[in-house]
Parts: C-alpha cells; structure tokens; sequence
C-alpha cells in the first residue's frame, strides 16, 4: 500500500513537472524601421517558442526566411544581403525571467517582467535584457514584449547608399500566445 | 526495505524529469520541417543578354532601359563604339507567383517585343528537395522597319518571330549560379531561301557573387544549325559583365558581341566577333516599382 501512494506521489510529480512548460509554434515577432525616407516594416507569424514557468527560462527559435515584408524586393535584400538567411537561418533567444517571484503563474492577470539572456542574430551573440509583460489567462500564457536592436551589434553591414533608408536602431515586437505542453 | 525500493524508484523518476530536456532541445524537435525555397538565384530577370529563371514577384513593376554602344574596335573617331547607341525599353510586370509578363521596345530593326515567363519548378530543399528552378520563357518579335523591297508583296506576318525557351537553373551555393537554356527561334520571314526559318540554339550562363552585391556574369548562347546560313556570316553570342546591385536598382555592365537585346536578334543574327573586336559595350538598368 504504502509503494503504492509512493508511485502515486512519484507519478503526480512527473506529471506536475510536465506542465510547467508552455510552447507556441506560431508566435509573432515584427520589426520596424522608421527613417524620414522610409518605413520598413516585416512580420513573422512563425516562432517558436518555449517557456518553463518553474525555472523562468525562455528560449526563442526564429526563421529569418518566415520574415514578410510588404516588398519582395526587400525581403530578397533582407535574405540575401543583410541577414543572410541561407548561411544562418535562424535566430534564437535563450534567457531567463529575472524576477520570476513577481509572476503567480495560477492567478490570472498581468505580470510585468525582465528577461536577460543571449540574443543570436545573424551568428552574433549578444547579452541583452528587455521589459515585456506576461499575462497569465485561463489555459495559456500570453507574453508580449518591445524592444530595440542596433543592427551593427550583429555584424549587419549596410552599405552607404541606403545607409539614409535603414534606421540605426530597429524597434522589435514580440507578441507570444503559449498553450501548456501537452504531456505524451 | 520495500519503503527504501518504493522511495528508490521514486527518486529514480523524479531525477529523470528533472535532468530535463534543454527548452532549446524541446524545439529542435518539434520543428516541422519547412520547404526551403531557393531565392535570388539570379539578381536580375537576365543573365546578361538572355533571360534568367528570375521573375517579377506578383504587383512589381520593373521599368529596363538596356543600352549597347558601337564595337570597341571602331577606334577613336566614334569613341570606341561610345558615339552609337542601340537601346531597348522595357516595362516588365509581375502578374501571380507564377507568371510575369513584359513589353519592350529596341532600336534594333525597330523591333516591338511582348514576352511571359512562367515559374515551372523551383530549387528548394527542407521537406521538399528539387534541385534545379526551371522558368519557361516564350516571346514574340515584331520588327517595324521599312521593308527592304516595298514594292513586291509584303505580308505583316513577314515581321513576326517567336521563341520558345527553356530556362533551367541551379543555384549551386550562396555565390555561384548556372543555368542552361535550350531554345527555339522561329522566324516567319528570313532574309533569303538559304537561312533557315528554325534555329535550335542552347544557352549556358552563370553567375559569381564577388561581394554581398557585386557579381560576375557570363552568358554564351550555342546554335546548333548555325552551319546552315548562307546569307552572312554570324556568330554565337557572348557577353560578360557585372552585375551591380543598390537598394532599388540593378546595374549589369556588359561586354558583348551582340547588339541585339532580345533573344530573336542575339541568336542568330549576331554579326560581331569577339576574335575580330566586334565588342559592344552596353548597360542594362533595371529599377523595380511595386505597385500593390
């Protein structure tokens, strides 16, 4: 009887740890360049995403190529020229929720955060800590957060002639909608 | 002792899920496979001459003005060519992913030109692995020179030709591009009995990136049923340039022997040679407008 509960107990922590993890395969993340000549503007609608509320680690795995842009022309340049997606492919985030305590992930409501950790664009890492909220709703979690890149900070060149085009510091948005990792 | 086993067990479970997976781990494999399509095989529509398996994404505009200056070999008093100029306009248009579509106009025998470029397959690898992109290209001619003899009948179908184009193309790594292209020239009306109405010609092209933005381009076309003409003397086309690339715009300087810029006139009725100096310098501006 007693090995009995014993496995009982043992069974609920496995399951109970399962649940800690929340993923989203298609979460958004856009960014947006404003200079007086033009605005650039990308979407993607295809994150991936993992966030473990136990521990507070948060990891990112980005298609470059998923990236939209209202012109082709644009988006072979942002491929091709400056992120060139075919030699690296992906960007990723791996951080950690710094003020985990501020988050109760079992009552509904809105949880401002940080996040630190390292960024990898265009195969350059960098440490970077952003600001983002986590809402926490019934059978989900949704995070959202803005931030800014600098694209040299990643070894993206961009050439003089539209040095004027491209802006210095490009404002990223992230907006995630997790759903519980499903336990198999 | 069956406690201390129960608890054993336990424990044995309870490390195992927490010697967990890294989160990126948990990614990694759950990432579905994507197609990967290949993308900017070619920077441009055309090669040099000829036309590349590139095309037009859907709502885009691209306004071509080519020019071909006189042969090289022409000495100082024309300027090395640069005192002639041959050009060709050109408003080519993205219609659906598929399909683009262009009108054009070239001082070359007053030719009035109409094309569609269709996308057949297209390189990917990821889920689906296709090695070569293939385009296929079919274009009419319509030259509006005087006639050469107007007091004999003359038929408006005298001034029609077509081609009909293959255009295979593999985008062997991030710098390097081939394609070939076999291709059929049919002219209604040939200078005499001697020339054949049907060409059957094969090109081959390629490209080197130099720099993110600058790449090296050759293009040679090969007819096969040269040897039939009688009536002058031609040679295959040859052209070799650069490709320069800024935000909007698509600078291709070319050294040619071919003053003709569509395929009816470069294949086939290229009188200049490379050997003898018949070299023509010219330049191809593509700037692209998106309309939707």
């Amino acid at each position: 009887m007693k090995r009995v509960t014993v496995i009982l107990l043992c069974l609920g922590l496995v399951l109970t740890a399962n649940a800690q993890k929340y993923m989203t395969r298609n979460g958004y993340i856009g960014f947006f360049s404003g200079t007086p000549i033009e605005d650039i503007k990308a979407d993607n609608n295809q994150v991936a995403s993992v966030i473990d509320i136990s521990t507070g680690e948060i990891v990112f795995q980005v298609l470059i190529k998923s990236f939209k842009f209202a012109k082709a022309l644009m988006e072979e340049h942002f491929n091709e020229n400056y992120l060139e997606s075919e030699k690296f492919p992906k960007s990723t985030f791996k951080g950690k929720i710094t003020n985990l305590a501020a988050v109760d992930f079992s009552k509904p409501g809105q949880y401002e955060v940080i996040v630190e950790g390292d960024l990898n664009i265009h195969d350059v890492t960098n440490k970077v800590s952003v600001m983002g909220s986590i809402e926490v709703i019934p059978g989900g979690i949704n995070a959202n957060s803005k931030f800014n890149v600098v694209p040299e900070d990643y070894k993206i060149k961009i050439p003089a002639i539209v040095r004027e085009n491209i802006a210095k510091i490009i404002e990223v948005t992230v907006a995630i909608r997790y759903s519980p990792v499903d336990n198999k | 002792m069956k406690h201390l086993l129960g608890t054993f067990l336990c424990l044995l479970i309870f490390t195992s899920t927490l010697a967990q997976k890294d989160l990126m781990d948990i990614l990694d494999d759950t990432t579905t496979q994507e197609i990967n399509y290949t993308t900017a095989t070619f920077k441009s529509t055309r090669v040099m001459n000829g036309h590349s398996i590139e095309k037009m994404p859907p709502g885009q505009l691209d306004f071509r003005i080519s020019h071909r200056f006189g042969t090289l070999n022409s000495g100082p008093y024309e300027f090395f060519g640069l005192d002639q100029s041959s050009i060709h306009f050109g408003l080519e248009y993205g219609i659906l992913k598929w399909l683009m579509a262009g009108i054009g106009r070239g001082t070359y025998e007053k030719t009035y030109d109409g094309f569609c470029k269709f996308t057949i397959l297209r390189q990917s690898s990821g889920a689906r692995l296709i090695p070569v992109s293939v385009s296929a290209l079919s274009s009419v001619a319509i030259t509006s020179v005087k006639w050469s003899d107007p007091d004999r009948t003359n038929y408006f179908s005298s001034r029609l030709s077509y081609v009909q184009q293959l255009l295979i193309a593999r985008k062997v790594n991030q710098s390097f591009s081939v394609q070939i292209a076999p291709t059929f020239v049919h002219r209604n009306n040939v200078a005499t009995e001697f020339d054949p109405n049907d060409l059957y010609a094969i090109g081959a092209g390629g490209r080197m990136k130099l720099t993110r933005r600058i790449s090296f381009n050759a293009e040679y076309y090969y007819t096969v049923n040269r040897g039939s003409y009688m009536s002058q003397t031609v040679y295959d086309p040859l052209s070799v340039g650069f490709d320069i690339e800024t935000g909007g715009h698509v600078f291709q300087l070319i050294f040619t022997n071919s003053l003709a810029m569509i395929e009816k006139g470069f294949i086939g009725e290229t009188t200049g040679s490379w050997t003898k100096g018949d070299i023509h310098f010219g330049f191809n501006i593509s700037r692209v407008f998106t309309l939707k």
